[in-house]
């Protein structure tokens, strides 16, 4: 099992669902899990107890999307399971312990990335989450519940929620849990250290008392409560009642072993330089007057999908491919009227919902494992929106002055900053990434501010801060060329380690804590022996015999 | 813009400069600086021109074309030596894969530096020399001089075309740096510290030409078995050239001790030096700290950049391919000198660390000859007097034996004592006042100063007392 099985595809829709069931009635959603236990995405385990693998995250962020783009109308989400003992065991151990490395870490970052955009739903979307447990809630279950707003728990005397992956796994509640038990719920953390050291869990009165849940029902009132709580949690929305939602239509994509192309975007594939070639096009029409006349070929949400479902496909697909060059095609003055629409009606349901994908988005290519290089070329359009592309970079190429010769016609290569690029789309830091890439020099950033909307050849884009090199047409090929294999040449673990630290100057939020010290721990502890070894806690459980632990501390 | 046929013309090269729009860019912008360097650390004697050969191109007849130049105007050429297309990689890990015609990414870095190290060499050596044209003892000499100084100055436009045509922006900087940093100067100087000191003296020069410009010629024996084909291509074109420069110093040493041993026997004297000759034993001792800082050069005794390269395929052994092993050395071992207990010794260490000592091993071979040449003069003088090489520990400031001092013979010595002594072994100031006095300028045709003999051949068949240099 793991990246030498089929291709995983992220696309999905409600008809095609085996782990969820969906039901909208008004402005409440329910988001039942009923997991298959022959789902799997691979052979070997049995997903039981709504036990979860990356195939059952997939549905779950279809899910989280549509009911933002398609239900405008839903303004509370019941998450609860629709099994009748249990909410939710968690990650499928064995399916954990018998994946590589590699799969488990990129398992764990979607399932938290996944889990932020619920979070960015309720805060931003206006669609709260409430979670309705009506069984135990342990592990990745419970982590789950943490990130909804409003957390019921069935007091049945044995429904609890619990965090065992200490006690039981010798690995960490690794997608949130650590984090926001302590950040978010604000349980003290000798509680906190008590609870995640106790398999059983914590339930009734006492998960309450201790903040683990907000509320607990008994059975017989249990349905009862949960709707009122989801009436009153839908109460705060800002949502429209009487707007029509856009429906995710099928992507247009087509993937071989060399390319993955879509309408707007398109990856060709160097596995002999173990590089991907990604090229984000332009809008190739006038934007819509207004919000109305969005559907799902308005370019930024299109685009925005494209992108999205070929992070998640390279990331889990193409492990080899240890770097990502990035470019933009087509028109600038386009891209600008795009954004001018974007920027005129951001408080519109809709235009406000694009521009959360987008940012969550450009969130994931922060957090992907590919050196980032950006090439900014004539008939580039890095502007606004695509911008942030270059800015998410970790290095940037921008040609001083034009190609010559045959078939080159467009002028030099321009990039613009505009009002998205200053605090619409903040990377998971809280900043944008112009304050992220100017952290401390504030003089810098108001520079750059200070040129929004002025297209910048490269020499005045490398005066102001924005792009790293400038060659001209008689170095670029070659220049191009040697940053790309000098980076092939490095440690992929190094470099993910120093694009990972480096890429997020500024302040620590939940987040970042998430992503940097819960995943650096966790994939600490998934290589270490006591974990994974022969005799680790990983691989002996559910053997019925005890892990064999190297006592030392380190 | 100069036209193709101008280009071959004006910098004379095999590497189709014409064609190429991006190298003909980076070159014209250095030129300049080039010439300035030239005019202002290039040599202080002003000459109206001088008999010169010239390289046009790498085959027979074309490398060595001779007349009269005026040095400013020398067409400082780029050679490779002929690609040969089939070539494969003779050692490391990718034994056996076609060479390298780019520079692997991967790469880029280590080779850059290995570049710049070698460039930073040859303009430095100019640098050094650059005052001798003054105190010439013969015009023939101050002709090799000169030939020695505009050859480096070709090798440096050799290494500037490497950091020109493969490594990019960055190239182009490093390729002004070599320029901007100069031998001794406090600010930036040359990157080896032996390129650092000046060469004050004709008997300064032929050693320098003899010992140090040997250690070029070993480095350059090693980047000559480069997986990176053009470096290859262009270190074996070098080697040509260098060769003469050896020559220099060796007739140059040659045509001093038979001086020194024909006044010997003359006054049947140990020490010449009352007879305008430079004493033998003062030969002895700069001949032992051209010898030791020579050896320097080669760096500590065990390096793991070098074992590195050499996995890498980036910089070979000397005679890479006359070697009877596995060209990988992965299990090997070698012996390299070592201090054990305080005493002088050898230690075993894995063979792709211990790299540099097998060069310098090479190197010390090689030195020998000259060494043995010189004292058939003397017998042939029948003197019983005998030039020999230090021992590997005297005078080190580098390596194994950087820390403690030897005498010539490999005797141990305390510091203190060393201090007192080393006055018997290397120059003193009062035996460089003696040479200096001797170096008083020859300029007219067939004539030469009285410490040293004439050379035994002309240039290119030319007489000694052809007119070499028309001074300005
Ligand atoms: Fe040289
Ligand atoms: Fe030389």
């Amino acid at each position: 099992m793991g990246d030498d099985g089929e291709r995983v595809s992220f696309q999905t829709c409600p008809e095609q669902y085996r782990h969820w069931r969906l039901r909208v009635d008004g402005e409440v959603a329910t988001l039942a899990m009923d997991v298959a236990e022959d789902g799997g995405l691979r052979a070997g385990y049995e997903l039981k107890l709504n036990s979860y693998d990356l195939g059952v995250d997939i549905e779950l962020h279809d899910a989280v999307q549509r009911l933002r783009f398609e239900h405008p109308a839903v303004r509370t989400v019941v998450l609860t399971s629709a099994k009748d003992k249990v909410f939710c065991a968690g990650a499928n151990i064995k399916m954990l312990a018998s994946s590589p490395h590699s799969w488990k870490v990129n398992f764990c970052k979607f399932t938290n990335e996944t889990r932020n955009g619920i979070e960015d739903a309720s805060e931003h979307g206006g669609q709260a989450y409430l979670a309705a447990l009506n069984g135990p809630a342990s592990g990745g279950g419970y982590e789950l519940a943490l990130a909804c707003d409003y957390l019921m728990l069935v007091d049945d005397r044995s429904s609890m929620v619990s965090l065992p992956e200490l006690p039981l796994l010798g690995v960490l509640p690794g997608t949130g849990g650590l984090t926001r038990v302590t950040d978010k719920r604000h349980v003290r953390k000798d509680l906190a250290d008590y609870f995640s050291t106790k398999s059983e869990g914590v339930g009734g009165a006492r998960a309450a008392a201790w903040k683990l849940v907000d509320e607990v029902v008994p059975r017989s009132k249990w349905d009862e409560a949960v709707a009122a709580r989801a009436a009153e949690l839908a109460a705060g929305s800002a949502r429209p009642a009487d707007a029509t939602g856009v429906k995710l239509t099928p992507l247009c994509k087509e993937r071989t072993d060399d390319a993955i192309s879509y309408r707007y975007v398109r990856a060709e594939l160097d596995h002999d330089r173990r590089a991907a070639a990604i090229t984000v096009r332009g809008p190739d029409r006038e934007p819509p007057a207004g919000p109305e006349g969005i559907d799902a070929d308005f370019w930024p949400l299109a685009m925005t999908r494209e992108l999205d479902d070929l992070i998640l496909d390279l990331r889990t697909n193409e492990t080899g491919l240890g770097i990502w060059t990035l470019r933009t095609q087509g028109d600038l003055a386009l891209v600008l009227a795009y954004d001018k629409l974007l920027l005129e009606y951001r408080e519109n349901w809709l235009v406000k919902e694009v521009l959360l994908y987008a940012k969550r988005t450009l969130k994931r290519l922060d957090v992907t494992s590919r050196s980032l290089i950006a090439l900014i070329e004539p008939g580039s359009c890095f502007a606004g929106l695509l911008l942030e592309l270059a800015l998410a970079a970790d290095r940037s190429f921008q040609l001083d002055g034009v190609f010559t010769g045959t078939g080159h016609v467009a002028g030099p290569a321009a990039i613009t900053v505009t009002g998205l690029n200053t605090g619409l789309l903040p990377m998971g830091n809280g900043l944008s990434r112009l304050a992220t890439r100017f952290f401390g020099d504030k003089k810098a950033l108001d520079l750059v501010i200070g040129q929004v909307g002025t297209a910048l050849t490269a020499r005045a884009a490398a005066g102001l801060g924005l792009v790293t090199f400038t060659p001209d047409a008689l170095d670029w090929d070659e220049e191009v060329r040697i940053a790309i294999e000098e980076r092939a040449s490095f440690s992929p673990d190094a470099l993910t380690g120093m694009e990972a630290n480096y890429r997020f100057a500024g302040p620590e939020t939940m987040e970042t804590k998430i992503f940097g010290r819960l995943t650096a721990w966790q994939n600490w502890i998934f290589n270490r022996p006591n974990a994974v070894g022969p005799d680790g806690a990983l691989r002996k459980y559910g053997t019925g015999q005890r892990a064999d632990f190297d006592r030392n501390r380190v | 813009m100069p036209t193709a046929a101008d280009y071959a013309d004006k910098i004379p090269n095999n590497v189709g400069l014409q064609e190429d729009l991006r190298l003909q860019r980076a070159l014209e912008s250095w030129q300049p600086n080039f010439l300035n360097w030239w005019d202002s650390m290039g040599p202080a004697l002003p000459a109206r021109d001088v008999y010169l050969r010239t390289a046009v191109n790498v085959g027979r007849e074309g490398w060595a074309q001779f007349g009269h130049v005026a040095m400013r105007d020398y067409r400082w050429g780029i050679f490779l030596a002929e690609r040969d297309p089939g070539r494969v990689i003779g050692f490391g890990e990718h034994k056996g894969e076609p060479a390298w015609t780019k520079v692997p990414g991967e790469y880029r870095s280590e080779l850059r530096r290995l570049l710049v190290v070698q460039g930073d060499t040859e303009p430095a050596s100019v640098e050094q020399q650059r005052n001798l044209g003054a105190t010439a003892p013969s015009l023939y000499d101050l002709r090799n001089l000169f030939q020695v100084n505009v050859e480096e100055g070709r090798h440096l436009w050799a290494m500037v075309y490497l950091l020109h045509a493969y490594f990019g922006r960055e190239g182009r900087e490093e390729a002004d740096d070599l320029l901007r940093r100069n031998s001794g100067s406090a600010e930036s100087p040359r990157i080896l510290g032996a390129f650092n000191e000046e060469t004050p003296d004709w008997l300064s020069f032929f050693m320098f030409t003899y010992f140090t410009d040997r250690d070029g010629k070993y480095q350059l024996g090693t980047l000559k078995e480069s997986a990176f084909d053009p470096l290859s291509r262009t270190c074996e074109f070098m080697l040509k050239e260098e060769a003469h420069h050896m020559m220099v110093g060796t007739t140059g040493v040659d045509r001093i001790v038979e001086r020194t041993a024909a006044l010997m026997v003359e006054h049947d004297t140990d020490d010449a030096g009352p007879y305008g000759a430079i004493p033998l034993f003062v030969i002895q001792k700069y001949l032992n700290f051209h010898y030791s800082v020579s050896l320097d050069l080669f760096g500590g005794e065990t390096s793991t950049n070098v074992a590195n390269y050499y996995t890498a395929g980036l910089k070979g052994r000397w005679m890479e391919d006359r070697r009877a092993d596995d060209h990988k050395l992965t299990d090997d071992g070698i012996w390299v000198d070592a201090l054990v207990d305080g005493e002088l010794a050898q230690t075993e260490v894995p063979a792709l660390t211990g790299l540099n000592s097998d060069l310098r091993r090479e190197y010390i071979a090689d030195c020998q000859g000259g060494v043995s040449r010189w004292n058939k003069i003397l017998a042939q003088a029948g003197l019983p007097q005998r030039l020999k090489l230090p021992h590997v520990a005297f005078n080190r400031k580098v390596g194994a034996f950087a820390g403690i001092e030897a005498t010539p013979d490999g005797a141990l010595l305390p510091a203190g004592e060393w201090e007192r002594r080393q006055g018997e072994w290397l120059p003193t100031d009062v035996d460089k006042t003696h040479v200096r006095s001797l170096m008083r300028p020859v300029r007219e045709r067939g004539k030469i100063a009285a410490w040293i003999a004439p050379p035994r051949h002309g240039i290119n068949g030319r007489p000694f007392d052809f007119e070499y240099v028309h001074l300005a």
